[in-house]
């Protein structure tokens, strides 16, 4: 009988932990709403580690409630002296026993998933064509801003990394500055983002993103980086094997994208050398190599989710980002576009003739 | 604790660091440091061993084409002989002959101050050649450990001196003498010290 | 004796407490400061909490939260928690083991002041430049690139800290293992005695690591060293080894002297002898032992292999069962017991399912692969809060209602006691529990803004109305202080009438020499045994009444203090190229080693009291003459 109820109990608790997690958060973003098997993984130790901590409390609880019932002053007398008991040695042996039972419990699937999550050892394993069979893309976290490198694909893109769905992607990590941390919370665990050596890790991504709210998972730096550590956010489009491929080959494309209406076309031309030598930081092209350039790659701009990482895609943004970047992430490193400009402002028509060219820029259809 | 009493060599206890409560505190309390001492050494070389050799690309200097063993084994054999001096110095203390005690801790800093005058004679010919402070983590990590064990020495010379000065006229006493014994074992944590460093800085070093 | 220092005016009574080397008195100037910092870093915690309280909030600009965010981290750690515990340490231990002072009382004023002009030193960042930016952690890359002066702020003003923390450890040491009572063996020594033990080895082994972090930070700061400096061979993840093999131990440096709070706390108000007291001393002994082999947990995600990751995480999990043993114990120490629900006792009580709380997220994060999304989230802002407020400050507020009036002979009151205590714990859950939340739907600490778009607008709302209770019962603590000294209701030498140590057994607050007579101890909780016995004294004595031997007062431990503390400006600035930087540090430099070497040219041997002298003292009531 006792056991019966002991055992309802546990379920009861369970089921409201269940519910009671997976109502939070947005699945865009929540450790909670796992979708990639990395961050099933990490969610399944999640509630195993729940369910043993919360029957630790509830064993203390019962005699910790019992013990301050029963055993207060008001009910035991005034001048009552309790027995000066000194121990026993039988209940140390058992509480001693049983918490090392529960974390051999734990210690089994945290030391195995230890290994599974950093076994990289599949990433250069070759396919029989001769290419590397799984995707690696190398990662370089900058002052608030994310580049990626697709190196056997010979693409870089920035801010918004695209990934095919249903298999393994590798990431190398590097920091180009100073320390960051790369975290895609829905879909897999973080690893920081060191300027002295290359980490390495995998992600599985197992759902496409265009089947959230917003269209793309959000990513986070989670390392202290300087004042806007906060607004370090990139994103993360996960298509199908065949969209992705797509993709690449449009990115992989040699011709320049052909620029539409005179108003981006002057855009275009305040952007390059002539104008403020824009180019000389940001390509506009998604062919090269990561790591060269100092400024985020915009050969996708106009596909984009954000503008800046956090604000929303429209062309007002891209203007109030243009004028005043120091004003939406402080400290960051681009300079402010009056020095490119003989010191002066940029007048409204320049401003919508960047926002239009940039707007513009887009590999997908 | 009578800071006047006079003493003969009988009269004088077998160990008079830790007769009395004072002195027992201060050597318990002493070895306390030392531990911690200890801790910030072990600091020190953990760090100089992970940044040996690195520095910025096409870096001059590496620890293998650097050091001079025989300029170093003669600082080495200088040190251990004077942790050696000391030993005699205690030995006198302990049997109450001041004047013994004071002469060869005399020659105790005589020997430490030659030492230390190779030492910076050792830097000073580092940084001639361009291998400064700034020069890289390499030598950031190497003159911090080395020359933390220098200013060490420079420490136990001062403390060496101050007591001897200090006491020249009164002799030994109560007061004093557990002052002179950690003095000593001062010394002798500076010489354990430099044998580590001897052999993981120069000896590996040349080594390879 | 005192009852001359009653007499004197305002000034005199500074400097007597810049001159003193009494224990007791050290102990009132650790609280006071301790406290100040307290409601400094306080503050500091309220303006995180406005900042945060809605999404898109403008209240404190980027650069401003992160300098804030640092220095309540560096705050409360370094220069509240420590120096309140340190407090309770200098004021309880040496009464509790039956000494007439610490084993060398120079030296623990030296301690405090040089803690002092530390924490003034930091703090005055605020005026000058900016305060450092870089988290209480301070990671090497970010400080290295930190504009101004703020990191070398905190660099020199954590090892002019440092330097007093580890002053104390030592003191404290020698006085335990020196100088207990005749009988007092170690294993009849009082639970927060050993607590004090366990902690000042973790501060002597923990502190010179850091030490040597933050010496290199001076250097690669201020002189152009590379320790740090990736591009010039440098490594910046030797600066997190450093800062964990230190920041690790130091969390059971807080721990551990709030566990032996509670031990007391427990076995007085329950009327009954601690349970497993033999079993409740080696697991101090043994948590204190793995703080120093697992610093790595705090690095899971730095990429140091899996095999790194798996031992710490294997070594983490341990530590949960000896801190189990201590909860299981404690549990058993009320049960059977008659148990007095006063302000002290409630705290201790509230302690235990906090602190379990605490505990268990501390092993969901000890596994590794979990902890790769719970590090750096808010769930770990809350985990370190449900362990440090939870654990740390209850038992410093149970402490200061516990030992008030011990330190000072007047009862905090009871009723504006329980106040606070539920604003302060009740806000305290509202505030952190829904934190962990957080952290698992994706919000990462030391954001100083989130967007709406993230789904975090309620709960940190929630949160940051909790601080607001916090803080209400923080007012309300000062406002009970303040009272209470107004009131200055004097009490007896066993206010809480079931005092079961030492301290409990001579007046409140004790003579300056403690004990007219040392104390013969004759088993665990001697006081209580006495008392059993119908000892009326309350302790039988080791030795007949005669002269005592007593340090004397002296102010150089406030100038070496000072002399180091106007150095540091002169290191500060010295590379600005500002040309009075030079004068300033070689002067303070001057100042501290011509005070040093005054000390110890000088003999300085000390006073005595005659035994009439005593007798006299002991005719007035045996109060101190109040």
């Amino acid at each position: 009988m006792m056991k019966g109820i002991k055992k309802w109990r546990l379920f009861a608790l369970m089921s409201m932990l269940l519910v009671f997690l997976a109502g939070c958060g947005r699945e865009e973003i929540s450790t909670l709403i796992p979708a990639g098997r990395v961050a099933q993984d990490q969610f399944n130790l999640l509630i195993l580690s729940s369910v043993i901590m919360t029957f630790v409390i509830v064993v203390v609880l019962i005699i910790f409630i019992l013990a301050i019932v029963k055993f207060r002053r008001s009910k035991v007398g005034e001048d009552m002296i309790p027995e000066q008991v000194e121990g026993s040695a039988k209940l140390e042996f058992i509480w001693t026993a049983i918490p090392i039972v529960l974390l051999l419990i734990l210690a089994v699937p945290t030391v195995y998933s230890t290994f599974d999550l950093a076994d990289v050892s599949t990433m250069d394993v070759e396919a029989k064509d001769g290419n590397s069979s799984h995707l690696t893309v190398n990662v370089t976290g900058n002052l608030y801003w994310w580049e990626f490198e697709y190196p056997e694909q010979g693409i870089v893109t920035a801010q918004e990394l695209v990934v095919p769905t249903n298999e393994r992607v590798y990431f190398n990590l590097i920091s180009a500055d100073i320390k960051h941390s790369f975290w895609i919370p829905s879909v897999g665990g973080k690893l920081d983002v060191n300027p002295e050596n290359v980490n390495t890790f995998y992600l599985e991504f197992d759902q496409e993103s265009s089947e959230l709210e917003d269209g793309v998972f959000y990513g986070k730096c989670a390392e202290l980086c300087g004042p806007s550590h906060a607004l370090m956010d990139f994103k993360v489009k996960s298509v199908d094997r065949e969209e992705f491929d797509q993709w690449v080959t449009a990115m992989q494309a040699e011709e320049p994208a052909v620029v539409e209406g005179a108003l981006a076309q002057q855009g275009e031309e305040l952007f390059g050398q002539d104008g403020l030598s824009c180019i000389s930081c940001h390509a506009t092209s998604g062919l090269g190599e990561g790591n060269l350039m100092a400024g985020p790659n915009l050969a996708t701009f106009g596909d984009r989710n954000r503008v800046a990482g956090y604000l929303e895609h429209n062309e007002e943004n891209v203007k109030k980002w243009i004028s005043d970047p120091q004003e939406y992430k402080p400290g960051n490193l681009m300079p402010d576009v009056a020095t490119l400009n003989n010191g002066e402002k940029l007048s409204d028509q320049e401003l919508n003739a960047l926002a239009a060219y940039l707007m513009g820029l887009s590999v997908e259809e | 604790m009578d800071i006047n009493q006079k003493y003969t060599p009988q009269s004088w206890p077998d160990h008079p660091e830790t007769a009395t409560l004072e002195g027992k505190n201060k050597f318990i309390g002493f070895w306390l440091l030392l531990a911690a001492e200890t801790v910030t050494f072990a600091s020190l070389f953990a760090t100089y061993l992970a940044l040996k050799d690195k520095g910025p690309s096409g870096m001059e200097f590496s620890a293998a084409g650097l050091f001079e063993l025989p300029l170093v084994f003669a600082m080495t054999m200088i040190l251990l002989t004077s942790s050696l001096t000391s030993v005699y110095a205690m030995y006198h203390m302990k049997n109450y002959n001041f004047k013994a005690m004071q002469a060869w801790l005399a020659i105790t800093v005589m020997l430490g101050l030659t030492f230390l005058g190779l030492e910076i004679y050792e830097f000073n010919h580092y940084v001639h050649i361009g291998f400064g402070f700034t020069n890289s983590a390499f030598s950031s990590a190497f003159f911090t450990l080395v020359g933390t064990h220098g200013a060490h020495v420079l420490f136990g010379l001062s403390w060496f001196i101050a007591l001897m000065l200090r006491n020249a006229k009164r002799g030994l006493n109560m007061y004093n003498a557990p002052k002179f014994y950690l003095a000593s074992l001062y010394w002798h944590f500076i010489d354990v010290v430099w044998v580590f460093i001897f052999t993981v800085v120069y000896l590996m070093g040349v080594i390879g | 004796m005192s009852s001359i220092a009653q007499k004197k005016g305002f000034g005199a009574t500074i400097w007597d407490f810049m001159t003193t080397v009494d224990h007791k008195k050290i102990a009132i100037l650790y609280l006071m400061s301790g406290g100040f910092f307290f409601l400094v870093g306080g503050i500091e915690a309220m303006l995180i909490r406005i900042q945060l309280v809605k999404a898109g909030n403008d209240f404190l600009s980027a650069g401003t939260f992160n300098e804030v965010i640092t220095m309540h981290g560096t705050t409360m750690i370094f220069l509240a928690s420590m120096p309140i515990l340190l407090a309770f340490m200098n004021a309880v231990m040496p009464l509790q083991i039956g000494a007439r002072d610490v084993a060398f009382p120079f030296l623990n004023s030296l301690g405090f002041w040089l803690f002092f002009f530390g924490g003034i030193f930091l703090n005055l960042s605020w005026f000058m430049g900016g305060a450092p930016d870089a988290g209480w952690t301070n990671y090497a890359s970010l400080a290295l690139a930190s504009e101004g002066h703020g990191i070398d702020f905190y660099a020199l003003g954590l090892t002019i800290s440092g330097f007093g923390t580890l002053i104390a450890g030592i003191n404290f040491l020698v006085t335990i293992i020196n100088m207990r009572a005749p009988g007092m063996t170690y294993m009849r020594m009082p639970l927060f005695t050993w607590t004090t033990f366990v902690a000042s080895a973790l501060i002597l082994l923990a502190f010179p690591p850091l030490t040597v972090g933050l010496f290199f930070m001076i250097f690669d700061r201020l002189f152009g060293a590379s320790f740090f400096a990736v591009e010039m061979g440098g490594n910046t993840i030797i600066w997190e080894h450093l800062f964990w093999i230190f920041g690790h131990p130091e969390v059971y440096i807080l721990i551990l002297p709030a566990f032996g709070i509670f031990s007391e706390i427990f076995a007085i108000f329950s009327r009954k002898r601690l349970f497993g007291y033999t079993a409740l001393v080696f697991a101090t002994i043994l948590i204190g032992f793995y703080g120093f082999m697992v610093w790595a947990h705090h690095m899971f995600t730095v990429g140091l292999g899996p095999t790194a990751n798996a031992v710490f995480a294997l070594a983490t999990m341990i530590i949960a069962v000896p801190t189990g043993i201590k909860i299981f114990n404690w549990l058993l120490t009320i049960w059977g017991g008659n148990i007095s629900f006063s302000v002290p006792m409630i705290y201790a009580v509230a302690f235990i399912p906090t602190f379990v709380a605490g505990g268990v997220t501390g092993v969901m994060q000890a596994i590794a692969p979990l902890d790769y999304q719970l590090h750096d989230s808010y769930f770990i802002v809350a985990h370190f809060h449900y362990v440090i407020v939870g654990g740390v400050v209850l038992a410093i507020l149970a402490g200061t209602h516990l030992y008030w009036p011990k330190m000072f002979g007047t009862m905090l009151s009871e009723k504006l006691g329980k106040w606070t205590f539920w604003f302060f714990f009740l806000g305290f859950h509202l505030t952190f529990f829904i934190q962990h939340f957080l952290g698992l739907m994706g919000m990462p600490r030391r954001v100083y803004t989130f967007g709406a778009d993230q789904g975090w607008d309620l709960f940190n709302a929630i949160s940051s109305s909790g601080a607001v209770l916090m803080a209400t019962g923080v007012i309300i603590l000062l406002v009970n202080v303040v009272m209470t000294i107004v009131k200055n209701e004097r009490i007896g030498n066993d206010p809480w009438g079931d005092g079961r140590t030492l301290e409990w057994a001579i007046p409140s607050p004790p003579p300056f020499y403690n004990f007219a007579q040392t104390p013969l101890v004759r088993g665990l909780d001697t006081y209580w045994i006495e008392k059993m016995d119908g000892n009326k004294k309350g302790m039988i004595f080791a030795e007949p009444l005669g002269d005592i031997h007593m340090p004397n007062g002296s102010i150089i431990p406030f100038v070496i203090s000072l002399g180091m503390f106007i150095a540091s400006f002169g290191a500060l600035y010295f590379l600005d190229g500002k040309p009075w930087a030079l004068a300033v540090l070689i002067g303070g430099l001057a100042l501290m080693f011509g005070s040093m070497l005054l000390r110890s040219l000088k003999d300085d041997l000390g006073f005595h009291i005659t035994k009439e002298e005593l007798l006299e003292d002991a005719k007035g009531g045996n109060t101190d003459g109040h």
